[in-house]
C-alpha cells in the first residue's frame, strides 16, 4: 500500500495496527426514506470500512422499514466501530451482528449463465442437479441456472461452471435471518 | 406573517420557518440572502422577534453560530441560500460535527421541479452535507416542513450535539400548508440517545476509583456540552476524591484553572505534569473526551498501566482509539451525578499522597517556562498580560488555529465553562473572528476577545465589516509573527528547516485595515507597550484589531515529538537545536 520510502516526518501517527481481520454479517433495520442507503454506504466509504456484500429491500411496507444486510471485514475494533457508527444514525432502528449471535442463516441467490454444446453441456446440467440449481432459461447452446445457498456454495458452483462455458453471473448478495422464534 | 386563511396554522413554508424559529426560542440567526431564500428573508423583514445578523461570507455565519452555540449552550441557527451559500457552509458544518456543536442550518434550494437539472445555483446540498452533519433533510412537501424543523432542533441539541441541515426548495417556501408547534412525534422513533448510565457499570467505576493509588481525571468537551450542572458535578467529584484533573483543549473551563488539583491541558502541547500523570496513572477516568490522536500520542504506548473508565454519550466513541475497561454510555452530567452518589455512599477518599508528591516533581519542571525579553514581546507573555488585563471582566475567548491557539490554551486561565471557543477537531483557521461575533451577539455586554494569528485571521477578516455594522465590540488580538507559526514549527522540526510557503511576505497593515473597516486599530511592538495598549483595547467599546508584534521565531513547547509517548515530552528548556533534532530524527510521526 502506501509504504513511504524511508521513515517520514509526518503530521500523523503512521503505524497501522495489524490485528487479524474478521468477516461479520450485520442486519440493519432502517426507516425507508430517501437517502438512507446513501447514508449507510457513505459511512462505509467515508470511514474506510469494507463492504463485501450488501443487500437491501423494504421488508415492512406499512411501517416503511427496510432491512439491510451487510457483510463486512475488519479488525474486531473496526467491526465494533461499524456497528456503533451505524447505530447512531438517525433513521437506524437496530443493528444486529448475525455472526456474533451465531444463530443465523445466510442465503444468497445467483443466476449463472453457461454456454456450450456436447459433453460440457451435459456435465453442466449434471452438476447443476447435484447443487440443486434450477434451469430457468435454456437455448440449444446455453442455460441459465438459478442457485440458492450460502455464499461459499454459490462460489463453488460458479468455479465448477468456469471450464464448462461460464458466461456471466448475477448474485444478490447475502440475506440473513436469525434462527428460532424471535425477531431481530 | 402572512395569514392565508382563517386557520392561523395555515401559512407559507417561508412563514413556517420563521414561526418554528420563534417556537424554539431563537432570538438570533446568522445568514446571507440569495435567490433561493428570498421568501424566507421576506418573512424575516416583516417581524421583529428574530434578529438576523448579516455576515459577509456564509462561512462566517457558520462559525458565528458555532460561537453563539458554544457560549450559550443553545443551538446556533444559520440561514443561507442554495449552491454556493450551501457549499460555503461545509467548513463550519464539519467543524461543528467534529466539536459536537449544535447548529441548525437552513439552506434554500432550487424549486423541486428543477432539482437534478443543473439549475442556477443548484447543488446537491443534502448529498454534500451528508457526511458533515449529524442528520439532514430535503423537504419536498410543505406539510412536512414543520415536523422536519422541529426534529432538526431536537436532533441538533440532544444526545451528542451536532450540526443539521434542512434544505428547503423555493417552491416549498412559497407553498401554503399546515404548521404545528413542536410535539413529541416529530422525531424519528429510531433516534433515542441514551442519557442515563448503566448502574452496574457505575458501581464498577466507583470500585476502581476507590481502589486507585495513582488516579487521574481526564475531562473533555462533553462536560461543557452537558451543561453547567455537569461542570459543577465534575468539580464536586474532584473535591470528593481529591484526584488530579487534566482536560482536553475542548474541555477547558469545566474545572477552574486556579483549582488546586488542576494539572493544565494534556496532549501534544499539554503540560509535562498532565502528560506524565496520564502516562503513569493506574486508574483513568475519562469524562466526555474521545482519546483523540492529539491527546494520546502513540496509542500503543498510551497510559500503559492503567484501568480506564470512559463516560461518553456516543457509543461510537468507546473503544475507537483506545480500549477501555469500564465504558459508561450516557450524558456526562447524569452519569457524574449517579457516580458521585454511589461514591459518597460506598467509598472513601483514597490516600494518594505519594502520587501527589510524584506529580509535584513533574510540576517543578515548569514545562511552560519561556525566556523573557525586554526588547521583543514573547507571545506567551502577551497572553499572560492579556489574561491579567481581563481579570475581573466578564470575558469570553475565541481563537483561530495554530501556535497562538496552543499558547492561549496554555497561558489563559479559564475558570468557567462556555468561556472558551476554539476549533479543536477540524482545526479551522479563520474560526475565531466570526465565532467572536456570535459570542458577542449572545453576550452584548461582555468582553469578547479573539486570540488570533496573523495568518488565520486573514481567512475570515471580512467579518470585521459585520462587527462594525452590528456594533459588536469584538477584540481581535493578533499575535503577529508574520509566519504561519505552527506550519513553520513543523517545517523546522521535521522538514529540515525548509520554510516552504509559511512566511507571509506581504501582510496588511492591521492598524490601517482597522481604519478602513471603520473600527479601532491598536499596535504594540515593545513589551512596555502592552499594558497601556491592552487597557485601551478593553476600554474602547468598538471592534478592535490589535496588532501585537511578537517574537517571530518563537515555537510552541512543551510538545510530544513525532510518534512518541506521553513520557517522552520535549520541554522548552531542553529544546535546543540539537535536542530537538535528536528527538525528531527519523520520527514516525504525530503533529
Amino acid at each position: 500500500m502506501n509504504q513511504p520510502a524511508n521513515q517520514p516526518a509526518s503530521a500523523y501517527f503512521l503505524e497501522e495496527r495489524h490485528d487479524p481481520n474478521e468477516t461479520h454479517t450485520l442486519s440493519v433495520l432502517v426507516q425507508n426514506e430517501p437517502g438512507v442507503l446513501a447514508r449507510v454506504i457513505g459511512l462505509f466509504s467515508g470511514r474506510g470500512y469494507n463492504i463485501d456484500s450488501l443487500t437491501v429491500s423494504e421488508t415492512e411496507n406499512q411501517k416503511h422499514l427496510s432491512r439491510i444486510t451487510i457483510v463486512t471485514t475488519g479488525t474486531p475494533m473496526v467491526i465494533e466501530q461499524i456497528k456503533h457508527q451505524l447505530d447512531r444514525m438517525i433513521p437506524v432502528y437496530r443493528v444486529v451482528d448475525m455472526t456474533i449471535t451465531g444463530r443465523s442463516i445466510e442465503r444468497e441467490l445467483a443466476m449463472v449463465k453457461v454456454s456450450g454444446r456436447g459433453d460440457s453441456r451435459v456435465e453442466a446440467l449434471r452438476l447443476a442437479d447435484a447443487f440443486r440449481a434450477r434451469v430457468i432459461d435454456a437455448t440449444t447452446e446455453s442455460f441459465v441456472f438459478e442457485i440458492t445457498g450460502n455464499s461459499s456454495k454459490i462460489s463453488q458452483f460458479i468455479d465448477l461452471m468456469r471450464p464448462l462455458g461460464l458466461v456471466e453471473v448475477s448474485r444478490t448478495g447475502v440475506a440473513a435471518i436469525g434462527r428460532g422464534p424471535e425477531g431481530m | 406573517m402572512t395569514d392565508q386563511s382563517n386557520d392561523p396554522n395555515q401559512m407559507t413554508g417561508a412563514a413556517m420557518i420563521v414561526r418554528a424559529l420563534i417556537d424554539h426560542g431563537v432570538q438570533h440567526i446568522f445568514g446571507y440572502p440569495g435567490g433561493a431564500v428570498l421568501p424566507i428573508y421576506d418573512e424575516i423583514f416583516q417581524q421583529s422577534e428574530v434578529e438576523h445578523i448579516l455576515v459577509r461570507h456564509e462561512q462566517g455565519a457558520g462559525h458565528a453560530a458555532e460561537g453563539y452555540a458554544r457560549s450559550t449552550g443553545k443551538p446556533g441557527v444559520v440561514l443561507v441560500t442554495s449552491g454556493p451559500g450551501a457549499t460555503n457552509m461545509v467548513t463550519p458544518l464539519t467543524d461543528a460535527l467534529m466539536d459536537s456543536i449544535p447548529l441548525v442550518c437552513i439552506t434554500g434550494q432550487v424549486p423541486t421541479h428543477l432539482i437534478g437539472n443543473d439549475a442556477f445555483q443548484e447543488c446537491d446540498t443534502v448529498g454534500i452535507t451528508r457526511p458533515c452533519t449529524k442528520h439532514n433533510w430535503l423537504v419536498r412537501d410543505v406539510n412536512d416542513l414543520a415536523k422536519v424543523l422541529h426534529e432538526a432542533f431536537y436532533v441538533a441539541s440532544s444526545g451528542r450535539p451536532g450540526p443539521v441541515v434542512v434544505d428547503v426548495p423555493k417552491d416549498v417556501q412559497f407553498a401554503v400548508g399546515t404548521y404545528h408547534p413542536p410535539r413529541k412525534d416529530d422525531v424519528h422513533v429510531s433516534y433515542t440517545p441514551r442519557v442515563k448510565g448503566d448502574a452496574t457499570q457505575i458501581r464498577k467505576a466507583v470500585a476502581l476509583l476507590a481502589s486507585a493509588k495513582r488516579p487521574v481525571i481526564y475531562s473533555g468537551g462533553g462536560v461543557i456540552n452537558s451543561g453547567p450542572e455537569a461542570s459543577k458535578l465534575l468539580r464536586e467529584l474532584v473535591e470528593v476524591t481529591g484526584f488530579p484533573i487534566t482536560s482536553t483543549l475542548m474541555g477547558l473551563g469545566a474545572y477552574p484553572a486556579s483549582g488546586k488539583n488542576w494539572l493544565g491541558m494534556l496532549g501534544m502541547h499539554g503540560t509535562y505534569e498532565a502528560n506524565m500523570t496520564m502516562h503513569g496513572c493506574d486508574v483513568m477516568l475519562c469524562v466526555g473526551a474521545r482519546f483523540d490522536d492529539r491527546i494520546t500520542g502513540r496509542t500503543d504506548a498510551f497510559s500503559p498501566g492503567s484501568k480506564k473508565i470512559h463516560i461518553d454519550i456516543d457509543p461510537s466513541s468507546i473503544n475507537k482509539n483506545i480500549r477501555v475497561d469500564v465504558p459508561i454510555i450516557g450524558d456526562v452530567g447524569n452519569v457524574l451525578g449517579d457516580l458521585l452518589q454511589v461514591f459518597k455512599a460506598e467509598a472513601k477518599k483514597p490516600d494518594i499522597k505519594t502520587w501527589w508528591q510524584e506529580i509535584a516533581t513533574w510540576r517543578a519542571r515548569n514545562s511552560l517556562a519561556y525566556k523573557k525579553s525586554n526588547d521583543v514581546i514573547l507571545p506567551q507573555y502577551a497572553i499572560q498580560k492579556l489574561f491579567e488585563a481581563t481579570r475581573g471582566h466578564d470575558t469570553y475567548i475565541t481563537t483561530e488555529v495554530g501556535q497562538h491557539q496552543m499558547w492561549a490554551a496554555q497561558f489563559f486561565g479559564f475558570e468557567e465553562p462556555h468561556r472558551w471557543m476554539t476549533s479543536g477537531g477540524l482545526g479551522t483557521m479563520g474560526y475565531g473572528l466570526p465565532a467572536a461575533l456570535g459570542v458577542q451577539v449572545a453576550h452584548p455586554d461582555s468582553l469578547v476577545i479573539d486570540i488570533a494569528g496573523d495568518a488565520s485571521v486573514q481567512m475570515t477578516m471580512q467579518e470585521m465589516s459585520t462587527a462594525v455594522q452590528f456594533e459588536l465590540p469584538i477584540k481581535i488580538f493578533i499575535l503577529n509573527n508574520q509566519y504561519m507559526g505552527m506550519v513553520r514549527q513543523w517545517q523546522q522540526l521535521l522538514h529540515g528547516n525548509r520554510l516552504s510557503h509559511s512566511y507571509s511576505e506581504a501582510l496588511p497593515d492591521f492598524v490601517k485595515l482597522a481604519d478602513a473597516f471603520g473600527c479601532v486599530g491598536i499596535q504594540a511592538i515593545k513589551p512596555s507597550d502592552l499594558d497601556g495598549a491592552l487597557k485601551e483595547m478593553i476600554k474602547v467599546k468598538r471592534p478592535v484589531l490589535f496588532d501585537c508584534r511578537v517574537a517571530a521565531l518563537e515555537n510552541c513547547f512543551p510538545m510530544i515529538p513525532s510518534g512518541k509517548a506521553h513520557n517522552e515530552m520535549l520541554l522548552p528548556v531542553e529544546a535546543t537545536d540539537e535536542a530537538t533534532a535528536a528527538a525528531f530524527a527519523g520520527g514516525k510521526a504525530l503533529v
